[in-house]
């Protein structure tokens, strides 16, 4: 019987000891944002998954990301100041290919526009459940 | 083989829709369930199918409260706010394959008042939407987007910045929802006035969408009977036939971020495929009970089921085309903008009393072919075609 799928031949039939999710944020943690990519059908994936959403093969590696990208999309989300007050989400294109929700900072929301160049960083939040991290972006 | 008219909706009925419900979800679906199988003439044990709602209740209980002893049909359908619409392709198809006979499918929520708890009061029962939980959870969450409509906003933005959508375009949708609520007794927004004005004026939610973009916050149930096309000669209502009906999945549907192209929703996939089933064309239909969470939602909808281009939604329902006297009236019970947020199957209803010719003041002259959709979990999207 042959393989019809790319990627499920059984030596390459390997899924990963942890959720993609706690990887991804475990590279987060030491300071990188890494995405994978699939070395079957050579696309980049984002959110995190176990198989590549292109060509269904497993066979996914962790690669440091460029960081670079374009705004796609952008709302202001109204909030009332007690409730953290407005802020901006955007979805940004990353140079490798998936495009992911994050925000703009270091500017006021009316002035993120679609087409934007923008670099990404990783955000620290401290609260009582210890450090989340998160990426963020700012006008490159 | 195609089910293509073999079954039909024979039975609707719906609790009042009210903000504040002091009542259990599995109480108002078991009215709304009652009152529809008695619309259909028939005994509760006449049941021997049902979908319930995903969340809120079982099967298994509505049919020990209901006194089905032979349950031969029982299937949950994980669509969020498409669920009880796609629920009906459902129907027809294991009434049509002879699995069984007759098939009640309900909705009831605290839409209202689980967002509004009380001390006190004892919790409410969740709806399942495990499917979406990973990315909500994990990457909208963290960026402050926990809510539908900032889920939604940047694809309205998208679109209007793409197409030059002016706010017009979604106003006529919200206006013309509302002007039919004032016909419909049951509609939460009856005698509340909004024109373009107010809607123009209304205040930011999330940009582009605006307060009355969005739908209303309701508590209530509904509920429909669907039978087999000969069965259904024999009951009370004149019958409405199911002739096509189709769901569809965006691409990826678990997140809504890193979709190609961000307009192929769910409707784009199962719209060609209902309209084969029916064999008809879109614009065929009399009227349009589209899934109305937003009015951005409606326009995604109508262009993807090609009622206009991409782009020029703000044509097709200029100058009362969606208004009752229009070409293709929209949600004429007043939608969940402005009727009441029952996850759509108030569509289905106010579609079935069209077709009876039961729509009171909101009535569609001659109308003999509706168009029902239903839109959830991110763009799921479902569609049925139904006749006299
Ligand atoms: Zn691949």
């Amino acid at each position: 019987m042959t393989n019809a799928l790319p990627g499920t031949s059984p030596e390459k039939l390997v899924f990963p000891d942890q959720s993609p999710d706690t990887t991804y944020q475990d590279f987060l943690r030491n300071n990188q944002f890494c995405i994978q990519h699939c070395n079957e059908c050579q696309n980049f994936l984002f959110y995190p998954r176990l198989c590549c959403p292109h060509c269904s093969s497993v066979d996914l590696e962790w690669r440091e990301a460029s960081g670079k990208g374009t705004v796609y999309a952008v709302s202001i989300v109204r909030q009332r100041p007690e409730k953290g007050g407005d802020h901006n989400v955007v979805l940004v294109d990353l140079d490798e290919g998936p495009r992911l929700m994050s925000r703009v900072d270091g500017i006021p929301n009316e002035d993120v526009k679609i087409g934007m160049k923008v670099k990404a960083s990783i955000s620290v939040n401290t609260d009582e459940d210890g450090d989340t991290r998160m990426v963020v972006f700012r006008e490159a | 083989m195609s089910f293509k008219d073999k079954t039909a909706i024979v039975g609707i009925g719906e609790t009042d829709y009210v903000k504040g419900s002091g009542r259990s979800e599995v109480d108002m679906m078991l009215e709304a369930s009652r009152k529809a199988i008695a619309d259909a003439g028939m005994k509760p044990s006449d049941i021997d199918g049902i979908i319930p709602p995903p969340g809120y209740t079982y099967s298994e209980e509505l049919a020990a409260n209901l006194g089905v002893e032979d349950l031969r049909y029982a299937a949950t359908i994980n669509m969020g706010g498409a669920s009880p619409n796609a629920a009906i392709q459902h129907a027809a198809i294991a009434i049509a394959s002879g699995v069984c006979n007759s098939v009640l499918i309900t909705l009831g929520w605290n839409g209202y008042t689980a967002m509004r708890p009380k001390p006190g009061q004892p919790p409410g029962r969740s709806a399942g939407i495990a499917v979406l939980n990973n990315a909500i959870q994990g990457f909208y969450l963290p960026y402050g987007v926990s809510a539908p409509v900032q889920m939604y906003s940047w694809l309205a933005m998208r679109h209007k910045q793409m197409y030059n959508t002016p706010d017009e375009a979604t106003g006529h949708i919200a206006v013309a929802c509302r002007k039919h609520a004032h016909l419909n007794e049951s509609a939460f927004m009856r005698g509340r006035e909004m024109t373009m004005d107010d809607y123009l004026a209304s205040r930011w939610v999330s940009e582009p969408m605006r307060l009355f973009d969005c739908c209303l916050e309701t508590d209530g149930a509904a509920a429909v009977v669907i039978t087999r096309a000969d069965i259904a000669k024999d009951t009370p209502n004149k019958p409405v036939y199911i002739m096509g009906a189709a769901e569809g999945h965006p691409y990826p549907a678990d997140d809504i971020a890193t979709r190609p192209d961000p307009f192929r929703i769910g409707l784009s996939f199962a719209t060609p495929k209902a309209l084969e089933i029916a064999d008809i064309k879109i614009h065929d239909v009399d009227f349009l009970q589209i899934y109305d969470c937003f009015t951005y939602v409606v326009m995604l909808q109508m262009e993807a089921m090609g009622l206009c281009e991409r782009g020029e939604t703000y044509d097709f329902v200029k100058d009362g085309n969606i208004e009752l006297g229009g070409h293709y009236p929209l949600n004429t019970h007043g939608g969940l903008l402005s009727q009441a947020h029952v996850w759509g199957l108030n569509h289905t209803t106010e579609a079935v009393r069209q077709l009876r010719g039961t729509a009171g003041a909101s009535q569609v002259k001659d109308a003999e072919l509706g168009l029902v959709t239903g839109w959830g979990d991110l763009g799921d999207g479902s569609i049925v075609i139904l006749r006299n």
